[in-house]
């Protein structure tokens, strides 16, 4: 049946915290996990601000996702990628991307994959749908 | 794939962004505040020359032109209407850059 799952794209364009998106983004996607779907996520823009390592939400008085977004693989959200151009513009590398799981055999920490704008063209044209946030 | 921008270039930069996802034929829908874009003659009408440049079909949705009073249109941007905005949504893949 594999010819019925869909393939599904979320973009992240929103910087976290500022605004609601980036954390209703993020229910979205473990809603659609559930399902049989091949989901990718792509933060872009100041969405790549949503993947930093050390969020401390606490004072915000907010739960915050930086633990959630921790246990992506675990959710079978393993295709995560993030921007090049958009995180060197803002002065971040990959050491400072949080983590988004962990390798089943090695237990190695996974972290979102860097891919440049072609790369996300092409798989932007692959999908069924294409949800923003 | 069909790109709709909502958002003025003079505003943020998602209409630039945009523009570096594009595929070659891809489709470029400015509508609402995006269609500040299509100006001719403005600090930020490259973006979409460039775009036009490059292959991409650009257009300009009518109703969000005459509301606001755009007549001056980059050479090569097309305009449609509500219609062809509901034809292009049926027959591509749809990014809004909201």
């Amino acid at each position: 049946m594999s010819d019925d799952i869909k393939k599904i794209m979320f973009t992240v364009r929103n910087a976290p915290h500022g605004t609601i998106y980036v954390y209703e983004g993020l229910e979205v996607k473990l809603i659609m996990a559930a399902y049989d779907a091949d989901i990718s996520v792509v933060f872009m823009d100041d969405g790549v601000y949503a993947l930093k390592q050390g969020q401390n939400t606490d004072e915000l008085g907010i739960k915050g996702f930086e633990k959630t977004y921790g246990v992506f693989v675990d959710y079978e959200i393993e295709n995560v990628f993030v921007d090049k151009q958009s995180m060197e513009d803002r002065g971040m590398t990959v050491d400072d991307l949080l983590v988004i799981g962990e390798d089943e055999d090695t237990e190695a920490p996974i972290k979102p994959k860097v891919v440049d704008a072609a790369e996300i063209a092409a798989m932007m044209a692959e999908q069924h749908n294409i949800m923003s946030f | 794939m069909l790109h709709t921008v909502n958002k003025s270039p003079f505003q943020n930069s998602t209409l630039e962004s945009c523009q570096r996802f594009i595929n070659k034929g891809d489709v470029l829908l400015l509508i609402e505040d995006g269609v500040y874009g299509a100006v001719a003659g403005s600090a930020k009408s490259a973006i979409v020359e460039g775009a036009i440049q490059s292959g991409t079909e650009v257009y300009a949705l009518s109703a969000d032109l005459k509301a606001r009073a755009i007549t001056n249109l980059i050479a090569g941007v097309q305009i449609t209407d509500y219609a062809g905005f509901v034809d292009f949504v049926e027959k591509h893949k749809t990014h809004s850059w909201l």
